[in-house]
């Protein structure tokens, strides 16, 4: 039942991103990319090739509606491959806590740290392989840090809202 | 070869990892060059279609400024119509005129904009028309105030233009009131504005001069509008950069012309034949 809401949920973010997030062009160049809520609404396993392979072609997905060859793909994917990473460092976790794991349930400073270091080296990624040359650092570096307080600011408000209905 | 298993072991994770990157990073450089980018578009028929079914929602909302424009568009070919059929009374011209009736240069297409994009440094358009429109690559798209693009993915019924809004597009312009060109191209930066490169320094230049297609290519005819001087950087230097203000607002598009020129072929063997 959970796994079937939460793929739901990814379903929906993906059409809200196309549809919604991508054409708000907030002073021309900066975006919130929520669909990166994908790598944290994702259940955790050992297995790691059907999560890797899930996210690169969600964001190939991405890519073919925004017409950006593979930015959306890569920059998802080496995200995804770090998040098990991350999850240990943050929450010292092991393998045998990964089936209960809950987002919802940890504290919430280590879940800011995790979202804020997985979103800001996602987005730096992302306009890098945009930019796609050595020239035009400052600006690859504006982007990243205002698109990354557009999906934080977002990705944290859905998160409090759908958290509060559950509990009703 | 046990530890060569070992280390597929070991590492497989990664291995899968970099492996997907790989393909996704070869994407990537395949979109930047311009007859590669076949895999990964919006004009296949299910992003496309995508597109076209949430912009028949939408459309309902830009009925008003569709039709404004459309009138205002109607009355300057008007206008052109009024003076030419004016200047050419004599019976001298009128012949002429008729000789030169079945014989022409270009058509032109009617389409629409299905996504628009403007917001990254490689923008593309994606346009409702294809194969079954008769488009083939490399055929310039303008509308009714300025030039837009040309085309470069052409499927059955939609097709991929790269926009003039693309770090990788280079099309040839010239100023109105003298016949000296350059390149038109973009820095990346303004979506509002493009720049113009090597026009030769004895051109005399003025801030509001028109900028307008050069007609050296079979991709645009000659004199389409594209803009205005905004503002001119390192003026007295060899680098010097023009800066112009599209007629155009990128960011808001409809209605597209796609241009047709019967005599493409023409020109391209009576160019590979003095290549030889």
């Amino acid at each position: 039942m959970n796994k079937i809401r939460v793929f739901l949920w990814i379903i929906i973010i993906l059409f809200l991103q196309i549809l919604v997030l991508n054409n708000i062009n907030f002073s021309q160049h900066i975006n919130p990319y929520l669909y990166i809520s994908f790598i944290f609404l994702f259940p955790l396993n050992k297995n790691r090739f059907v999560f890797l392979t899930a996210a690169f072609f969600y964001g190939l997905i991405l890519d073919f509606f925004s017409d950006t060859g593979g930015i959306h793909a890569a920059s998802l994917l080496f995200v995804a491959f770090l998040r098990l990473n991350f999850i240990k460092l943050f929450f010292r976790k092991n393998n045998i806590d990964y089936l209960l794991f809950n987002l919802h349930s940890e504290a919430f400073g280590q879940v800011f740290n995790y979202v804020v270091t997985i979103t800001i080296i996602h987005h730096f990624i992302l306009f890098s392989l945009d930019n796609f040359s050595f020239n035009n650092l400052n600006i690859v570096l504006l982007n990243t840090l205002y698109s990354s307080i557009f999906t934080l600011v977002l990705y944290f408000l859905g998160s409090y809202i759908l958290r509060k209905k559950q509990l009703h | 070869m046990q530890q060569l298993i070992y280390f597929i072991q070991k590492y497989r994770y990664f291995l899968f990892f970099l492996f997907l990157e790989l393909i996704a990073f070869q994407l990537i450089i395949n979109n930047l060059s311009f007859h590669k980018s076949k895999f990964i578009n919006s004009a296949s028929s299910i992003t496309g279609g995508f597109y076209s079914k949430t912009n028949s929602m939408r459309d309902y909302f830009q009925l008003d400024i569709e039709n404004k424009e459309l009138l205002n568009e109607n009355l300057i070919l008007r206008n052109k119509l009024e003076k030419l059929s004016q200047s050419i009374d004599t019976p001298a011209l009128t012949e002429i005129f008729e000789k030169t009736d079945f014989r022409q240069r270009y058509s032109y297409i009617q389409g629409r904009i299905e996504k628009n994009q403007f917001r990254s440094n490689y923008n593309f358009l994606t346009i409702n028309l294809g194969k079954k429109d008769s488009l083939v690559p490399e055929m310039g798209v303008i509308n009714s105030k300025g030039i837009l693009g040309i085309t470069e993915n052409v499927l059955h019924s939609y097709s991929r233009v790269r926009s003039i809004l693309n770090k990788n597009s280079k099309i040839n312009a010239k100023l109105k009131n003298s016949n000296y060109f350059g390149t038109l191209t973009w820095d990346g930066l303004d979506y509002n504005s493009t720049q113009l490169l090597d026009i030769p320094r004895q051109a005399r230049l003025k801030v509001g001069d028109t900028i307008i297609t050069g007609g050296m290519s079979s991709i645009f005819p000659e004199g389409i509008p594209i803009g205005s001087i905004d503002n001119i950087a390192n003026e007295a230097s060899i680098k010097r950069i023009i800066n112009i203000k599209l007629f155009n607002d990128m960011s808001s598009l409809k209605n597209i012309y796609v241009v047709k020129d019967f005599d493409k072929q023409q020109l391209m063997n009576l160019e590979k034949t003095s290549n030889e």
